[in-house]
C-alpha cells in the first residue's frame, strides 16, 4: 500500500453513530415487543391486566401476610376461628411447613435415627455433582459408585438391622424420603431394564420380540394407578401361603416396571436412528451381538435420546406422587396427612402444605429438564440440519 | 447374503451351539419355558391362596347387587343396581372427563404454544412460566390444587352465585336449567340430522368445485345455516316442545336442573390444564418444525399472515404433531385415573369400591386392565388412521 | 426342565421376600420377633400416629396386648398402615398378623374374605354429623332429604347410608372419597352438608375441623358397627391367642386388675384373680394357649386393663371424650362380656 498524501482521504475511521432513537432504546423495545400493532397493544393489555390482577395478590399472600414461625394453628387463625389473626386475613401459613418440616422430609423416621437418610442424601450429592460436572475426570468410577454403591450403602444405612444399626422398617419412612428414594432406584433399575426390552423389541427372535412388544404395550396401556393397585392389593395372592413382600418394595417393582416400559420405548426411538451402515460395520469387524450393542449403537444411540430419558425420568419423579393413593406416606401424601393434625386445622393449612411440596416437585423436575437442555447442548456434535 | 450363509453354514456343523438359527431356537425355548413356568407358578400359588382362605373366584359377582350410591351418573343406577353396572357408570364417567379434557386441553394448548412464539415479549413469557410451572408439577398436585381452590372460592349453597338463563354457581356445582323434550321433538333431530348432510353434501360440491373451476364458496357460513336452522325450524313447526326444567333452593341444596359437580370441574380443569402445557410444546415444536422458507414464500404468494398460518404452515405442523399428541390423549385419559383422589367416580374409583364390597381383588383389577387397554388401542387406532390421512402425500 | 425354572424362580424369590412360613402364625410371629399389625392409615382414639410417629389408639394398643401376652414385651409389635381397600389382601395375603383397623364384623367378612373376627373391642354405630352453624333446626337424620353426604368409600358406611335414605325414602347425594383425610378437607370446606360414618369416628373427626364447636353428631345410629380385630382362617392356635387376649383384658376390668395394682394383685388372696394371672401351683392355662402363664400379668402391665384401655384412648383421658356407653362392662350394663378364664 502506498501512503495518500491527499488531504481530504481520512485515515481513521468514522466512530459509529448512535442508533436512530426509533430503532433502540427502551422506547423501541416497547414498540417491537409490545405495542407493534394494534391486536398486539390489545394483547399487551389484556397480559399486563392478568398480571396485575394475580401477581400482587400471590406476593402478598406467600410472603407479606404469611405467618413464618408459631407453636400451633393460632397464629394462621383469624380471631373467630379462635386463633390471633384480624377476620378477614389470609396468607400462607408456613408456620405449619416450618413445625413439620422434619415430617416432610423424613415421615415417622425415628429423630434418633435421622441422620442416617442425612448421611444418605450427603453421599447422593457428593456423588451426583461430579456426574453432572463434565469438566470432572473419572466419570466410569463415579458412576459405579453411583449406581451400585450407593444403593448398596443406602439400603444398609437406611434399612438397618447390621453394623449396629437398629432397624427401621419402611412403614416408617416417608416423605422426601420415600419420594427420593423411590424415584433414584426406579430410575437406575428402569434404564438398564428398558434397554434390555427396547433390544428385545428389535430382536430378529419372533418369541421374544413379541413377548417385549406385549410388556411395552400392555404396560403403556394402564394407568400407573392399576398397576400400583396390582402390586399392593394383587401380588400378596400371587406368592406361596405366608411368603410376603415390604409393601415399599412391591410399590418400588410396580414403579421400576412402569417407567422400564416407557424407557423401552425412547431408547428404541434411539436405535431406530441408528443408521444400518453402524451395524454392519461393527458385524464386520467380526464383534458379537452385545459387544456390537456395547461398543458401537449404545453410545451413539443413547446420546441420541438423552432428552426424552430425562423426559422419562421427570414423569417418574412426578409420577412417585401418586403411591399416596396405595397409603405409603411420599412428600405428598405426607403433607396431606398432616391436614388432619387437630393442632394445624386451619383455613390456610392445606393450601399452604400443597404449595410447599408443589414447590418442592417443581425445583427437582425443573432443575432436571434444565440440565437436560444443557446436556443436550453440549453433546449436540455440530450434525445441526 | 445368501452366499455367505452358505458359507458360514460348514463349520457350524461340527458344533451345533455356534450356528446362530439354533442358539436364536433355544434361546426361544428357554424363555417360554421360563415363562410358561412363571405364569404356572402365579396361577398356582393363586388358586392355592385363594382355596386356603375361601374366596370364591369367578366373575358371577358382577350380577350382585351394588348396594352403594355413585354421585356422578350418566346412565340409570340405584343402589339397587348390579356391581357390573357400577363399573359401566365408572367407565361412562372416564370416558367423559377424558372427551372433555381432550376438546379443552388441545384448545389451550395450541393457544398457549403458538402464544409462546408470539413477538409479544408479554404474551411471550406469560405462556412460558404458565408451560414451566404446569409441567414440572404432579398431577396429582395439580388435582388437588384445583378442588381446593375450586371448593375455597365458590360459595356456599344459600349464597349461591346467580348466572343468566337460571344458572347459578356454588360449592355444591355448576347448575343450569335442563332441557326437558315435549312430543315432536323428533322432529328437531330429524332436522338437525338432514342439516349435518346437507353441509356435508355441500362442503364436498364446493370442494369439487374450486378444484375444477377454482371458485370458492363460502362453506362455513352455510354449513352454519343449515345445521342451526333446520332444527330451528323443525322447532318452530312441531309447536314449540322443549321445556326448562330450573335449579331451585330448597332446605340443603339447589334442586333440579343440570349439575356440574365440583369434582369433576375441578378434574377436568386439572387434566386441561396440565395436558396443554405439554400440547403447548408439541405445537411449539411442530410450529418451528415447519422451514421458515414456507412461510416467506406463501407471503410472497401475496397471502395475509392469517392465511398463511391456516393454509400453509398449519397443515404442514400437525404432520409433525400428530403422533406426539396422539401419546398426550392417551396420557390424559390414564391420568383420569387420579380421579380416585378427589372422589370424581371413574372407572378406577368405582371398579376400586367394588374390589374393596366383594373382595375379588383378581378380578376387579384384571377388568380395569383390560378396559384402559382397550380404550388406549381405540385411540391408538383413531390417532393412527387420522395421521396416515393427514400424512404427505408424495404426488 | 419346568421343576428346575420354578426352583430357580422361587429361590430368587425368597432371597427377596420375608421368611416363607409353612409353619403356624405363632411359630413365625416367634421366630421374626414381633407381630405386624394392620392400623388404619390415621383414625384419632383408634389407630393414627403421634408426633414421633409411634402408632396410639385402642387399635394399636390391642396389638401391644397381643405381643405383650406372645413375648411378654408390648413393644414387640410393627404397625402397617392399610386403607380400607388393602386391609382384607394384607391380612389373607400374611403380610400383616392381626388386622386392628376399627374394622366391622359382617357375615360376609366372615364367610366370604376368609377372616375370622374375634370379638367387638368397640361397639360403635354409624352417625350423621352436621354444621349446626349452617343449618339452624336440623336436629334429627330425617331432615336430611335432599342433603350432600360425605362418606368413605368401600365401607359398610356407604352401604348403610344408600339403605337408610332408600328405607326412609329420602335423596341424598352421594360424595365419596377414597381416604379419611380427604372426607375430612371435603367437609370442612362445605362440599358437603353432612358427614357419616361411625360415631366414635364423628367425635374424633370434630376434633381436626377448623371450628369444632360449629359441629354437632346427631342423635340417629342408622346401624349396628361392632368393631374388632380379625385374623386369618386356618390358624385356630393364633385365633384363641388374640380371641383370649381380648377376654383377658376384659377380665381384668371385671376383677378391677389395673396397670397400677397388677403386682400386688398376684398375691391376692382371691381364687379367681390369683387363676387369671396365672399364680395358681401348676397352672396350665398359659401354656395351653401357646403362651407363657403370666400372659394376663404381662398384658395388663403393657397396656392396662379394656377400661384404662378405652378412657385412655377415647373416653375421658382423650381429647374425644366419649362416654362408655354400650362399652362399659355387662356387670355396668354394657354388652362387653367375657367368658371365663378358667
Amino acid at each position: 500500500m502506498q501512503e495518500h498524501d491527499m488531504s481530504w482521504v481520512r485515515t481513521e475511521m468514522v466512530l459509529a453513530q448512535p442508533a436512530p432513537a426509533g430503532v433502540a432504546g427502551l422506547g423501541a423495545w416497547v414498540r417491537r415487543n409490545l405495542i407493534a400493532s394494534v391486536g398486539d397493544t390489545i394483547m399487551t393489555i389484556i397480559g399486563i391486566a392478568l398480571v396485575a390482577m394475580t401477581l400482587p395478590q400471590i406476593i402478598n399472600w406467600a410472603f407479606i401476610d404469611a405467618v413464618w414461625t408459631g407453636p400451633d394453628r393460632t397464629v394462621c387463625a383469624t380471631v373467630t376461628q379462635g386463633g390471633i389473626q384480624p377476620d378477614g386475613w389470609s396468607g400462607a401459613c408456613w408456620a405449619f411447613v416450618n413445625a413439620k418440616f422434619g415430617q416432610f422430609m423424613f415421615g415417622t423416621y425415628p429423630i434418633e435415627e435421622r441422620w442416617r437418610p442425612i448421611l444418605v442424601g450427603i453421599l447422593l450429592v457428593v456423588l451426583m455433582v461430579p456426574m453432572l460436572m463434565p469438566s470432572v475426570p473419572r466419570k466410569g468410577l463415579n458412576a459405579l459408585l453411583l449406581i451400585v454403591g450407593l444403593p448398596v450403602v443406602s439400603f444398609f444405612l437406611l434399612v438397618g438391622g447390621a453394623f449396629g444399626l437398629q432397624h427401621v422398617e419402611t412403614a416408617r419412612w416417608g416423605g422426601l424420603l420415600v419420594t427420593l428414594s423411590l424415584s433414584f432406584v426406579a430410575i437406575v433399575v428402569s434404564l438398564p431394564l428398558g434397554i434390555v426390552l427396547a433390544l428385545g423389541r428389535r430382536s430378529k427372535m419372533p418369541v421374544v420380540k413379541m413377548l417385549c412388544v406385549i410388556f411395552i404395550e400392555a404396560v403403556r396401556g394402564i394407568p400407573l394407578i392399576t398397576v400400583l393397585f396390582m402390586a399392593s392389593v394383587m401380588l400378596p395372592l400371587f406368592l406361596p401361603p405366608g411368603v410376603t413382600f415390604d409393601k415399599y418394595l412391591r410399590a418400588l417393582i410396580g414403579v421400576s416396571l412402569f417407567a422400564a416400559a416407557y424407557m423401552a420405548e425412547v431408547v428404541r426411538g434411539g436405535l431406530q436412528a441408528i443408521p444400518k451402515g453402524q451395524y454392519e460395520g461393527a458385524d464386520s469387524l467380526g464383534l458379537g451381538y452385545w459387544q456390537k450393542m456395547y461398543f458401537i449403537v449404545m453410545p451413539q444411540a443413547l446420546k441420541l435420546v438423552i432428552p426424552g430419558i430425562v423426559n422419562t425420568f421427570i414423569g417418574m419423579f412426578k409420577d412417585t406422587s401418586l403411591v399416596t393413593i396405595i397409603s405409603m406416606f411420599d412428600l405428598l401424601g405426607i403433607v396431606k396427612q398432616n391436614f388432619s393434625d387437630a393442632n394445624w386445622a386451619t383455613a390456610q393449612t392445606a393450601k399452604s402444605g400443597l404449595i410447599f411440596a408443589a414447590f418442592v416437585f417443581w425445583l427437582f423436575c425443573f432443575g432436571m429438564s434444565r440440565y437436560s437442555m444443557y446436556t443436550e447442548r453440549r453433546l449436540d456434535t455440530g450434525h445441526k440440519r | 447374503m445368501a452366499s455367505q450363509e452358505v458359507l458360514r453354514e460348514e463349520p457350524s456343523r461340527a458344533s451345533l451351539i455356534n450356528n446362530p438359527t439354533v442358539r436364536g431356537i433355544l434361546y426361544q425355548c428357554l424363555v417360554v419355558a421360563l415363562l410358561v413356568a412363571g405364569v404356572w407358578w402365579i396361577v398356582h400359588n393363586t388358586i392355592v391362596n385363594l382355596t386356603n382362605l375361601h374366596i370364591a373366584s369367578g366373575f358371577t359377582f358382577l350380577r350382585g347387587r351394588a348396594g352403594f350410591d355413585i354421585s356422578d351418573t350418566a346412565i340409570a343406577y340405584t343402589s339397587d343396581s348390579t356391581y357390573g353396572r357400577a363399573i359401566i357408570v365408572g367407565l361412562i364417567n372416564t370416558l367423559i372427563v377424558a372427551f372433555a379434557g381432550i376438546i379443552t386441553a388441545t384448545i389451550i394448548g395450541f393457544i398457549v404454544g403458538i402464544g409462546r412464539l408470539s413477538k409479544n415479549w408479554l404474551i411471550q413469557k406469560i405462556c412460558t412460566v404458565y408451560v414451566e410451572v404446569f409441567r414440572n408439577i404432579p398431577p396429582l398436585l395439580v388435582i388437588f390444587f384445583w378442588y381446593s381452590g375450586v371448593l375455597a372460592v365458590l360459595p356456599a349453597p344459600r349464597d349461591s352465585v346467580h348466572l343468566p338463563f337460571g344458572s347459578f354457581l356454588n360449592q355444591r356445582g355448576f347448575y343450569f336449567p335442563r332441557a326437558v323434550w315435549g312430543d315432536g321433538s323428533w322432529l328437531i333431530l330429524v332436522g338437525l340430522l338432514v342439516g349435518i348432510a346437507m353441509a356435508w353434501f355441500v362442503a364436498r360440491k364446493a370442494h369439487l368445485r374450486q378444484m375444477a373451476t377454482g371458485q370458492q364458496f363460502p362453506v362455513f357460513w352455510t354449513s352454519l345455516a343449515l345445521i342451526v336452522g333446520l332444527p330451528l325450524l323443525a322447532y318452530v313447526l312441531s309447536g314449540f316442545p322443549l321445556t326448562f326444567d330450573l335449579p331451585k333452593q330448597s332446605t340443603f341444596n339447589l334442586t333440579g336442573g343440570f349439575v356440574v359437580k365440583p369434582e369433576f370441574l375441578s378434574l377436568y380443569l386439572a387434566l386441561s390444564f396440565y395436558t396443554a402445557a405439554f400440547i403447548a410444546e408439541i405445537v411449539r415444536a411442530g410450529i418451528r418444525g415447519v422451514a421458515r422458507g414456507q412461510s416467506e414464500a406463501s407471503a410472497a404468494l401475496g397471502l395475509r399472515s392469517g392465511q398463511a398460518l391456516r393454509l400453509v404452515v398449519v397443515p404442514q405442523a400437525m404432520r409433525i404433531v400428530i403422533p406426539p399428541l396422539a401419546s398426550q390423549y392417551l396420557n390424559l385419559t390414564k391420568n383420569s385415573s387420579l380421579a380416585i383422589a378427589i372422589g370424581y367416580p371413574d372407572l378406577t374409583a368405582t371398579t376400586g369400591t367394588v374390589l374393596n364390597q366383594t373382595g375379588q381383588a383378581v378380578e376387579c383389577v384384571v377388568i380395569m386392565m383390560v378396559i384402559y387397554l382397550a380404550i388406549s388401542v381405540l385411540t391408538s387406532l383413531l390417532m393412527n388412521w387420522f395421521n396416515a390421512k393427514m400424512a404427505l402425500v408424495e404426488r | 426342565m419346568k421343576n428346575i425354572a420354578i426352583g430357580i424362580l422361587t429361590a430368587a424369590a425368597l432371597g427377596l421376600m420375608a421368611s416363607a412360613a409353612s409353619a403356624t402364625t405363632l411359630d413365625t410371629v416367634k421366630a421374626k420377633g414381633f407381630i405386624q399389625c394392620g392400623v388404619s392409615t390415621g383414625l384419632a382414639g383408634f389407630s393414627a400416629p403421634d408426633d414421633k410417629g409411634d402408632w396410639q389408639g385402642i387399635d394399636a394398643d390391642f396389638c401391644r396386648a397381643v405381643a405383650a401376652a406372645v413375648f411378654g414385651d408390648g413393644t414387640k409389635v410393627k404397625f402397617t398402615p392399610l386403607s380400607a381397600k388393602e386391609r382384607f389382601t394384607a391380612l389373607q395375603s400374611g403380610e400383616v398378623d392381626i388386622l386392628s383397623r376399627n374394622t366391622t364384623w359382617t357375615i360376609n367378612r366372615d364367610t366370604a374374605l376368609g377372616l375370622n373376627f374375634i370379638g367387638v373391642t368397640y361397639y360403635d354405630g354409624q352417625g350423621f354429623m352436621i354444621n349446626a352453624k349452617k343449618l339452624p333446626g336440623v336436629n334429627s337424620a330425617l331432615q336430611l332429604s335432599g342433603a350432600a353426604v360425605c362418606v368413605q368409600s368401600g365401607t359398610t358406611t356407604e352401604l348403610n347410608l344408600a339403605d337408610y335414605f332408600k328405607a326412609n325414602k329420602m335423596e341424598y347425594n352421594p360424595v365419596v372419597f377414597e381416604k379419611l383425610e380427604e372426607v375430612n378437607a371435603a367437609y370442612d370446606a362445605g362440599r358437603c352438608d353432612v358427614y357419616t360414618t361411625d360415631q366414635s369416628g364423628l367425635y374424633g373427626i370434630r376434633l381436626t375441623l377448623a371450628s369444632p364447636a360449629d359441629h354437632v353428631v346427631l342423635p340417629e345410629i342408622i346401624s349396628k358397627e361392632p368393631l374388632g380385630p380379625a385374623v386369618r382362617q386356618g390358624d385356630d392356635q393364633w385365633y384363641h391367642i388374640v380371641k383370649w387376649t381380648y377376654f383377658a383384658l376384659l377380665q381384668a376390668e371385671e376383677l378391677g386388675i389395673t396397670k397400677a395394682n397388677v403386682d400386688e394383685m398376684k398375691n391376692s388372696a382371691s381364687p379367681e384373680i390369683k387363676r387369671v394371672l396365672g399364680q395358681e401351683a401348676d397352672t396350665k392355662i398359659g401354656t395351653d394357649l401357646g403362651v407363657s402363664n403370666d400372659w394376663v400379668v404381662n398384658i395388663v402391665k403393657a397396656v392396662g386393663n379394656y377400661g384404662e384401655l378405652f378412657e385412655r384412648n377415647v373416653g375421658s383421658g382423650s381429647p374425644l371424650k366419649i362416654a362408655r356407653g354400650i362399652n362399659a362392662l355387662w356387670t355396668k350394663g354394657g354388652l362387653q362380656y367375657a367368658p371365663p378364664i378358667r
